[in-house]
């Protein structure tokens, strides 16, 4: 057998990627990935239910399609201003990015405060999930006192979907927060706590689901406690992903759920 | 970041420096347009599977502008783009096996 002489190259000073990026980038896109599947799953239950049911209601009048068009403006609008925020990151323009952050946060909280006032709204009406604490005068006449009963699929879809999105929106106002201001924004956070949970009334879903601001803070402080840094645009580049994801969902959220579902008169 | 980590970053910050501004607000007034005909069209009473089917169409353009140009997909390489979307595609394609299942439940006339 001939001798054969095995020869390494010398280390590379540079690794290229094997997708053409770095790696944290490729995290998020993974992320996203997986998360897309998460969102697939919970799009494909409202549709299954909505096919095999005959009675479907359409419970979403004239005025609940503006406010979820306005709530859509919101998040297109909260989109360009983040590619805005990562273009001015590369560029080096750290006040004009962290300025463009703060309007993408302001777009991001315009959309969960509507979208609240819509579901307060429902569940006012009737539309209830068991989990649901009980309203005071809670629609025993309301318009839809009887659809959580007949249909209990639609308001079980409806709030699941629609309050996943909410969660991610949610997060991803606290996730911009900390890239723009780091730890000044962990005081900003527990204002927002005190005022979701102390501003609304014991009996909405709201008034226990704004804990996950508390969780949010909490972890949040972990997070740049141990690990304090200056964040570039890398970083904001891979916030971005995930804004535009939710901004992306929303764009099927919006036709099937509301559009769908809509009563015109 | 390691050395070679924060190389590509600053590559592709480099590629970022050369996009017009210009280009992401029309695709953001193209992405409000789309969303103007969608609620046109919930006004004009259509049939329910001629919307969806339009309205399915205009939410899938929506995506691809958001993807390839908020997202910046359209300038990475090409096996990151056929990686990641094809496999997304395949698996929410996948899920459509439900649906003859649902069909199934209206025939049988299940309340």
């Amino acid at each position: 057998m001939a001798d054969a002489t095995l020869t390494h190259d010398p280390p590379a000073a540079y690794e290229p990627s094997l997708f053409g990026t770095y790696s944290k980038k490729i995290g998020m896109w993974l992320f996203l990935l997986s998360d897309s599947l998460t969102f697939g799953a919970l799009l494909y239950a409202y549709s299954y239910g909505r096919i095999s049911t005959p009675n479907w209601p359409t419970p979403f009048h004239s005025e609940s399609i503006v406010n979820a068009t306005i709530m859509t403006a919101f998040l297109l609008t909260s989109s360009l201003t983040m590619v805005l925020a990562v273009r001015a990151s590369v560029h080096g323009d750290a006040k004009t990015q962290r300025l463009w952050l703060l309007a993408t946060m302001a777009c991001g909280m315009g959309f969960v405060i509507l979208h609240g006032r819509e579901w307060t709204k429902l569940i006012a009406e009737g539309l209830t999930l068991p989990v649901f604490p009980k309203q005071p005068g809670q629609a025993a006449g309301g318009e839809f006192a009887d659809v959580s009963k007949t249909v209990p699929q639609f308001a079980a879809t409806f709030f699941g979907l629609t309050g996943m999105h909410m969660l991610h929106v949610t997060l991803g106002v606290i996730y911009l927060g900390v890239i723009a201001l780091r730890r000044n924004f962990i005081p900003i956070l527990l204002v927002f706590w005190l005022a979701a949970w102390l501003g609304t009334p014991a009996y909405s879903p709201f008034h226990y689901g704004s804990h996950v601001i508390l969780v949010a803070a909490i972890v949040c402080s972990i997070v740049l406690w141990l690990k304090p840094k200056v964040y570039d645009s890398s970083d904001v580049e891979v916030a971005g992903l995930y804004w535009h994801f939710v901004d992306l969902v929303w764009m099927f959220i919006f036709p099937l759920v509301y559009l769908m579902s809509a009563k015109i008169l | 970041m390691e050395a070679f980590q924060v190389a590509i970053a600053e590559r592709v910050a480099e590629q970022h420096r050369h996009h017009g501004k210009s280009q992401f607000f029309v695709v953001w007034a193209a992405l409000l347009v789309m969303t103007a005909i969608e609620v046109y069209l919930t006004y004009q009473n259509m049939q329910p599977v001629r919307m969806l089917t339009i309205l399915m169409g205009l939410s899938l353009i929506k995506a691809a502008l958001i993807i390839g140009y908020f997202m910046h997909m359209k300038y990475e390489i090409s096996r990151m783009k056929w990686l990641t979307m094809c496999s997304l595609v395949a698996c929410l394609a996948l899920m459509m096996i439900f649906f003859p299942d649902a069909l199934r439940i209206i025939s049988l006339g299940v309340k």
